[in-house]
């Protein structure tokens, strides 16, 4: 650790980054609770989880954060205490609350500017919940109760801060005297001092640094050693105290131990303080105790000495940030030699991440090139030199699924960024509407999770917009009338497959194809299949919605979802049935940086295309292929056609094949199940490459999805196979009598 | 002179910041993240003092102070605890279990070195 890192800018950092784990233990408990487990515990979680918060932003003078999070955890406290009870409107504030406190937490991380206007909005809400269900008092009163608390802690500091000697009634009775005081302090300590752990020699040593003290101990109350119970105190002080300090500072020395002992300080000159708090004199003990407790220059003093503290008492902070800021530099100062303090978790800079993830890309590489060399030069598979390649090739392996671990995030914190929309969504268009997440411990490289959001984000708004339902049509229609959404994560063959499913009334197929049609999307006469329906949603520029809504129709259609799933390295699929309802289905590489490749060669070009997708390679004989029409061929596989297209001619290398006999095929299976084969030349290779990307300066031709280096240190293109393959469905002349025979056989 | 002390806080945030208010002055910080964690790391060692948190997971710090008193080696172990909520009933709940002193979060580094040094020589 340098020391030039600032101690303080580093706790605030984790600071935040606690929040965001705290912001979502709170949603987790909120959505416990809305599954109707309203435990104690799960409220405790929630209620600490605001709190901690709120601790926190106080100790960076985060005021707006404090001042939120306190209103939020007045209301918690209320449902803690079992006072108040959640219903299903306080839920729904209290998930409102939970992204507003969001937004607050990001915004005084940011610097960002602060929504004050929501912030007073829900804040307002938040203490209506108080006044209408907490022991039936009335509203007006509750707000005035509670108002005033705010104000005038702000006044009281702004005058503190202002040097104004704030005039409480009592402060009159103290002495102002400039120079040095004397002070006559008896002290006698109660049993419960000493259970508490405190010490009457410690408050004597603190005493005695104020100033000159001249202590006198009154033993004789002390038995004989036979009767003598050690834990039992038995000796009174009596402590002259000359001093600058005034009598607030004197009896802040014994904050703690008030009401344990019997105290009584005195002013040389000066009454005795406990007349001066209204209190009848001759019954020391109790008065003493109560010159503390309650008399008003205690209170005096307690400002005193201690405004920072006495501005959260109330739990508002309002901790003038000078203050904060002071202290940083000095502790900055102070801790530049410190050790760390130890922590469980290591913040590093992504940058850093990515350079080691680069870093083991070139080791894969150069371990593929070194395992090529070794085999060229006629090793023997058993000699010491290919066993220590393999050992080598595993640990290269091990090390990278470890650094891709590194990269790996739960989608938790993404699902729940989509509770939230769904929720902003469904109240934009007023349907009710109920999130279902499953799956939320999937973990998926962090760079594919942060650019899956957007895509995401649209289409739950859309599921909201579209999928679901008007509440009257669901009654209508014999649904219940909240809509449910589901969203879920799941690791399938390699690949993380992220399903937005609603159960609303389907893809109208018959508008979507009239659309279509008024559109010029495909000709007036074609007479495509559900699925070629369906996937029609995905062309530029189409859009359902006959008005464009406030949700969904912010001039980005489902082919910008399918832009950036593709983007990803993956695909986007619907499935839809009338009535019940419409999946979107993604699915997307485990990571952006390692593919499981089969190398394969067409037309002496050496090609990659991503193995999980490749189900079967078969040797053909020109009876397995039928023709369609010139140019359209069909395999006969399994009891079923199969589209066949030569990889040579899509890609523009070569005319296409006329005998097919002897060539090799692969067999690719789609995301929904369905097939293609392609036709190659030979196999090369199975192993793991790592995907380069393909700078922006390069056309991007449809079918390729990156390059890789291969071993011989060659430069071989990534194919997108399912691309090419519906571009060549694509193509008009092909287009529709594949489909058909395809649907028939 | 070198204090040992024990801070339980189950806030990662708090926990930095009472290391970085205490280390500089020479103490040595023990922590733990919740009750019942501080009473293992109690296990371990002497501290001089205890500062504890009151809302947490498992253990809370009444009851993590409930279960040091209890134990005979820290009847006397001052402990102080870190509470956002200066009321007057949360000190009188935190003292009936036997805690020392109170800090009020968020606390000033200084101010919380001085109460140490108070309670615990």
């Amino acid at each position: 650790m340098s020391s030039q890192i600032d101690p303080m800018a580093e706790i605030r950092a984790s600071f935040f980054i606690e929040c965001e784990e705290l912001l979502e233990a709170l949603q987790d408990g909120l959505q416990q609770i809305e599954d109707g487990r309203n435990d104690s515990e799960t409220i405790n979680v929630v209620f600490r989880a605001v709190h901690s918060v709120k601790g926190g932003a106080g100790a960076f003078g985060l005021e707006a954060l404090v001042r939120f999070a306190h209103r939020f955890e007045t209301v918690l406290d209320e449902v803690r205490s079992g006072r108040m009870h959640i219903d299903a409107g306080a839920l729904k504030l209290f998930f409102k609350a939970t992204d507003h406190l969001n937004d607050l937490v990001r915004a005084s991380r940011d610097a960002g500017p602060l929504p004050d206007e929501a912030t007073a909005t829900l804040a307002a809400q938040l203490d209506r919940l108080l006044g209408v269900t907490a022991t039936a008092e009335p509203q007006a009163e509750e707000e005035i109760e509670f108002q005033p608390m705010g104000l005038t802690l702000d006044l009281d500091l702004g005058a503190a801060e202002a040097g104004d000697p704030p005039s409480f009634g009592a402060r009159d009775d103290l002495p102002f005297l400039t120079g040095q005081a004397c002070y006559t302090i008896q002290f006698t300590p109660f049993p419960e001092l000493f259970e508490t752990g405190n010490e009457p020699f410690l408050l004597l040593r603190t005493l005695s640094r104020l100033g000159k003290a001249t202590v006198a101990a009154d033993i004789s109350k002390i038995p004989d050693l036979r009767s003598l119970s050690p834990e039992v105190p038995h000796i009174s002080w009596t402590i002259r105290l000359e001093t600058d300090a005034d009598a607030a500072e004197i009896a802040s020395v014994f904050e703690f131990v008030e009401g344990l002992c019997s105290l009584c300080i005195v002013q040389d000159g000066d009454m005795d303080l406990s007349q001066g708090a209204n209190h009848p004199a001759g019954l020391p003990t109790q008065i003493t105790s109560a010159v503390l407790n309650e008399s008003d220059a205690n209170e005096a003093a307690f400002r005193d000495v201690a405004p920072l503290e006495r501005s959260t008492d109330d739990g508002l902070s309002t901790a003038p940030l000078p203050r904060a800021n002071a202290l940083a530099p000095a502790l900055a100062e102070k801790n530049a030699t410190a050790a760390t303090p130890a922590k469980s978790v290591v913040r590093v800079d992504l940058d850093r991440i990515e350079r080691l993830v680069n870093l083991v890309g070139e080791l894969v590489i150069n371990q593929a090139m070194l395992s090529q060399s070794l085999e060229q030069s006629g090793l023997s598979p058993h000699s010491a030199a290919m066993n220590g390649l393999e050992e080598f090739q595993r640990l290269t392996r091990d090390i990278q699924d470890s650094v891709m671990r590194i990269r790996a995030q739960p989608v938790k914190s993404l699902f729940q960024r989509m509770s939230r929309i769904v929720r902003e969504a469904s109240s934009t268009v007023e349907k009710d509407v109920r999130l279902h997440t499953e799956g939320d411990t999937t973990e998926v490289d962090k760079t594919v999770i942060e650019r899956l959001a957007d895509p995401l984000t649209h289409m739950i708004r859309n599921a909201v917009d579209h999928g679901l339902e008007k509440t009257e049509a669901r009654i209508a229609a014999g649904k219940p009338p909240q809509g449910q959404i589901r969203l879920s994560a799941a690791h399938r063959s390699g690949r993380v497959i992220i399903e937005v499913a609603d159960d609303g009334a389907g893809i109208n197929r018959p508008k979507v194809l009239q659309i279509a049609v008024e559109k010029g999307l495909i000709p007036a006469d074609a007479q495509p299949s559900d699925t070629e329906i369906d996937n029609l949603l995905f062309l530029p520029g189409f859009s359902t919605a006959s008005v464009v809504s406030d949700l969904s129709g912010r001039g980005v259609g489902m082919d910008v979802v399918r832009a950036a799933i593709q983007a990803l390295g993956g695909r986007i699929t619907t499935s839809s049935v009338p009535g019940a309802g419409t999946t979107f289905s993604v699915s997307l590489p485990l990571t952006l940086a390692v593919l499981d490749g089969m190398v394969v060669e067409v037309a002496d070009e050496t090609l990659v295309l991503p193995l999980n997708l490749v189900v079967e390679t078969i040797t053909l004989s020109n009876g397995d292929v039928e023709m369609v029409r010139p140019g359209n061929n069909v395999l006969w596989v399994h009891g079923e056609f199969v589209p066949l297209f030569d990889l040579g001619a899509e890609l523009g290398y070569r005319i296409p094949l006329h005998s097919f006999d002897g060539t090799v095929v692969l067999l690719i299976a789609h995301e929904d199940g369905s097939r293609a084969a392609l036709i190659i030349d030979n196999i090369l290779d199975q192993r793991q490459v790592v995907i380069k990307g393909l700078d922006e300066s390069f056309y991007r031709a449809p079918g390729i999805a990156a390059a890789t280096i291969l071993g011989d240190g060659q430069i071989a293109l990534i194919l997108d196979p399912s691309d090419i393959i519906s571009n060549a469905m694509h193509h008009p002349a092909t287009h529709l009598s594949i489909q058909d025979l395809g649907a028939s056989a | 002179m070198t204090l040992n002390i024990l801070a339980v806080d189950d806030s990662r945030t708090m926990r930095d910041m009472i290391c970085l208010a205490l280390l500089p002055a020479g103490f040595t910080v023990h922590t733990a993240d919740d009750g019942l964690h501080g009473i293992e790391v109690l296990d371990g060692i002497l501290p001089d003092a205890i500062i504890t948190d009151i809302n947490m997971p498992r253990m809370d710090g009444f009851g993590f102070i409930d279960a040091v008193r209890s134990q005979e080696k820290h009847r006397a172990t001052p402990i102080l605890v870190l509470t956002t909520q200066a009321a007057p009933d949360l000190k009188q709940r935190a003292r009936e279990a036997g805690a020392t002193g109170w800090i009020v979060k968020p606390f000033d580094p200084d101010k919380l070195v001085k109460a140490l040094h108070m309670v615990a020589g």
